[in-house]
């Protein structure tokens, strides 16, 4: 939003200010001019008492985004963000939507673009949902003294007893990172995934602009995926890694396709796209090969062939309304994993009204998938996989409860990397260098302390949702992948409950 | 809290319900009167090659549910024999549901092609249960079960369990705590040959359902134990699982000691029968036509003790049950959480039993 403002006459919605009292720039300090790559803050000349001229911070009020990155590196803790919101009188016509209609009508017909998940106000279904727990009749299990087995196997179990099982991906945690791709991301974060997953015994997921050869090495906890611009797809690509995943869709932008800016296709983007340089790498909204159920299939069987059936082959698709039909028919058109992805799932950069108005939230999605397979009688000839939104070690818990044996997560990924949140993904300028490739911002990243800081998150995770198994009297998470009889809604109506397959509290 | 008790005698001796009715009656303390039960194997040797269905119908003898019932059961079954199943009102419990039991054999030009007796007996049982005021308490061979409202000892009296010999007996005195108390909520719980009595609380129900619901199998009792007989039954009876194999479904080995072991059948069995996991503390004794098996949870919550004396087998909640049955044991043990202790009747056992 900050380029655009740029273009109209009103005070932005963030600047920085500085309290001079306490800043070092008398004695020549510039880190925050350093540290803001939105270029929000510059140096403003002023003569001291001395008559010596001095450069003191500026904020040029033009492009702050309260990325918060100057208010953290200052070493004199100098710098507050501030927040100016826009009014309007009207309490229908809010700023917000004056804001955007300004912005669309003085910058040529320009989409509205934006990064991460939905903000909108639709209800977040993980908070209503509460958690049973042991009291008297049973005794809950203490995990510091009881085994607690979070470990979890994803692919196709075998229909009936004696036939083999697909190829299984091992999670020793149930938690799996997102696909996030090459090029939206630089390789530095990608290391520190592969080397996360790898110490903490689950997966990471490259997204749709290749596998870098840097990282071929951590390929038996990688799942590579195959999107419709088919960027990096080789032979050698889909052998690569633990598991293939076909990317349908995202739920931040369902039935849209992907858009990396030739700004950010650097040479090391290029080459493991397999794309010139500085090229925009559009993805079309529908592979130009799958229009219907039976193209999946072939393309699942394609690739199955191509690796031999050694990998289980995932297909990601938004939650949409029809949801649970779908994942049915790609049940049976031989998909081994299912990724349901969300409305509050994040992505790079996608078209504001797609990213607030189009999708469904996981929690229904993931119950009516759940449903819908086990009324087929076909649940375990394939794993879901949750993402879009989860929160929290609960809203993981809570996700396999309604169905799901495993989730992913991604925007919490780069929170542990030091994300502010500040929705700017797809400019390049990302100030925590997680999702730009340009020298000196890309540098900000330190794989080995960002590895640690996810096989933290990781670790933290697992041991509240012990702590929770625990509570509950689980001792072996299998036990509660749809186990809707420990989960109860609070202040959700018939409808939503019935969709959720869960009772009300206190019923 | 329940108490539990089951008697085996491996070589096929018949024993009177005396025994089993003094042996729950000195767990008193483990119930509250809200439900006791008893299963007996062996009980209708003149009948033993028919089905027998004890169904249990809310109101007296002049329910509409028992015409409807016997209406549905004529048209999927022969019945070769009907009778009221006799009770002995007593002070401690003057009345209870009118109780018939049937003996009857599947209609074979009925049945699907493919189809078991087995698989078809069961979904005229499912079936029944999910009417109204009806279900069926007990429906194998051979066996009967007689349970309700009340303390075991109660019960016992009630349906005056002394009259009946079995082979093996298993008896439930019940402290329910999650789902009311009822007639048909009393343990235990059956399916086909298949019984179960359970100490405890299962707390991966939920995803137990979920998993029995995809092959027929319908909870309809309003209690977490019906799931165990279900899981049990579809395991061994549909997939063929031996009695070994399923009760490593039923509380499997950790992850950590199938890497260790490297036991890549129990890897196979974990994977595919994640949701037949038995979780939360259980003690339980499932008997079937051929023997027992004593379970308990992995992490052991609920008391079992086991005794053998020459060739009979007991179990129960409390070693005093079988002490004072057996004051002599043989051998007395405290099965490991998640090792189970597996029974057969012995070849004369089988012979005699089935002569």
């Amino acid at each position: 939003m900050s380029e655009m403002k740029n273009n109209w006459n009103v005070i932005p919605e963030f600047h920085p200010e500085f309290d001079l009292e306490r800043c070092d720039y008398e004695n020549g300090c510039r880190e925050c001019t350093k540290e803001c790559s939105f270029g929000e803050i510059a140096l403003k000349p002023v003569k001291g008492k001395d008559g010596v001229l001095r450069y003191r911070p500026w904020a040029n009020l033009s492009s702050c985004n309260a990325c918060q990155r100057c208010v953290k590196m200052c070493p004199q803790k100098a710098i507050h963000i501030v927040h100016n919101p826009m009014y309007t009188s009207h309490r229908y016509w809010t700023a917000e939507h004056v804001g955007n209609i300004w912005r669309q009508a003085r910058t040529e017909g320009g989409v509205l673009l934006v990064g991460s998940g939905a903000t909108g106000p639709q209800r977040r279904y993980f908070d209503h949902i509460m958690f049973d727990a042991c009291q008297v009749t049973n005794p809950s299990i203490d995990p510091l003294r009881e085994p607690m087995e979070i470990r979890r196997y994803l692919g196709r179990k075998a229909d009936h007893y004696g036939d083999e099982v697909g190829p299984q991906l091992q999670l020793d945690v149930p938690i799996m990172f997102g696909a996030m791709s090459f090029g939206a991301l630089n390789l530095r974060v990608h290391e520190a995934e592969a080397i996360a997953t790898k110490a903490v015994g689950t997966f990471w997921n490259t997204g749709e602009g290749g596998f870098h050869e840097k990282l071929r090495s951590y390929g038996a906890n990688t799942i590579v995926q195959v999107a419709s611009g088919r960027f990096g797809v080789s032979e050698d690509y889909l052998k690569s890694a633990a598991a293939v995943e076909i990317k349908i869709g995202q739920g931040a932008k369902p039935g849209i396709g992907g858009h990396l800016p030739g700004e950010k296709v650097s040479e090391a983007v290029s080459k493991t796209r397999m794309i010139p340089m500085g090229s925009d790498a559009l993805s079309p909204a529908p592979h130009h090969d799958i229009y219907s159920i039976e193209d999946l299939r072939q393309l699942i069987y394609a690739i199955k062939e191509t690796t031999e059936y050694k990998v289980p082959v995932s297909v990601k698709i938004s939650a949409v309304h029809n949801v649970a039909p779908i994942v049915s028919g790609v049940a049976r058109a031989g998909a081994d994993i299912i990724a349901i992805d969300g409305f509050r799932g994040g992505t790079g950069a996608t078209p504001l009204q797609i990213r607030q108005n189009t999708g469904i939230p996981v929690e229904l999605a993931v119950s009516a998938a759940d449903a819908r397979l086990k009324d087929e009688g076909i649940r375990d000839r394939v794993s879901l996989v949750a993402s879009g939104g989860i929160q929290s070690s609960s809203d993981v818990l809570k996700a396999i409860c309604l169905g799901a044996d495993a989730v992913y997560v991604a925007t919490p990924v780069l929170i542990a990397l030091g994300c502010n949140m500040c929705q700017r993904c797809f400019t390049g300028k990302c100030p925590y260098g997680i999702t730009t490739n340009r020298p000196g911002l890309a540098e900000r990243i330190d794989v080995t302390r960002a590895a640690a800081a996810l096989n933290n998150l990781l670790h933290a995770w697992a041991e509240e949702i012990k702590e929770l198994m625990g509570s509950m009297g689980i001792s072996a998470i299998e036990a509660l992948r749809g186990n809707r009889g420990r989960l109860r809604g609070v202040g959700l109506n018939e409808e939503e409950l019935r969709i959720l397959g869960i009772k009300h509290a206190g019923a | 809290m329940c108490g539990i008790v089951g008697i085996i005698n491996t070589d096929g001796t018949l024993i009177d319900g005396s025994y089993i009715k003094e042996a729950i009656r000195i767990q008193r303390d483990r119930g509250n009167g809200l439900g006791g039960g008893f299963a007996v194997y062996g009980a209708y040797p003149e009948n033993k090659d028919k089905y027998a269905f004890h169904i249990m119908y809310e109101g007296d003898r002049n329910s509409p549910v028992i015409a409807k019932v016997e209406g549905y059961l004529r048209t999927k079954t022969n019945i070769y024999q009907s009778e009221q199943i006799p009770v002995y009102p007593n002070k401690r419990i003057a009345r209870g549901p009118f109780m018939k039991r049937y003996f009857l054999k599947p209609i074979e030009e009925y049945m699907a092609p493919e189809q078991t007796e087995e698989d078809f007996i069961m979904e005229v049982v499912m079936h029944i249960n999910g009417m109204d005021d009806v279900f069926v308490v007990s429906s194998g061979k051979n066996i009967g079960v007689f349970k309700g409202m009340g303390y075991p000892e109660d019960i016992g009296d009630y349906f005056r369990i002394e009259d009946y010999k079995g082979y093996m007996w298993t008896a439930h005195n019940r402290f329910p705590t999650n789902t009311p108390g009822w007639w048909g909520g009393a343990h235990p719980f059956t399916i086909l040959d298949k019984a179960v009595v359970h100490n405890g609380e299962i707390t991966s129900y939920g995803t137990n359902v979920r998993w029995l619901e995809m092959y027929g199998y319908y909870c309809l009792l309003q209690t977490d134990t019906e799931v165990i007989s279900y899981i049990y039954d579809k395991l061994t009876r549909r997939d063929g699982l031996t009695e070994e194999d399923a009760c490593c479904v039923m509380a499997p080995p950790l992850w950590e000691e199938i890497d260790r072991t490297g036991d890549e059948k129990r890897r196979y069995l974990r994977q595919i029968y994640g949701s037949a996991i038995v979780n939360g503390p259980f003690g339980i004794v499932l008997t079937h036509k051929a023997g027992a098996i004593v379970l308990n949870d992995r992490n052991k919550l609920r008391p079992v003790v086991c005794a053998q004396a020459g060739n009979t087998y007991y179990a129960s909640s409390e070693e005093c049950s079988i002490r004072l049955l057996s004051p002599d044991v043989d051998r007395i043990w405290s099965p490991r959480g998640g090792e189970p202790v597996i029974l057969h009747l012995s070849e004369e056992g089988n012979r005699k039993v089935d002569s």
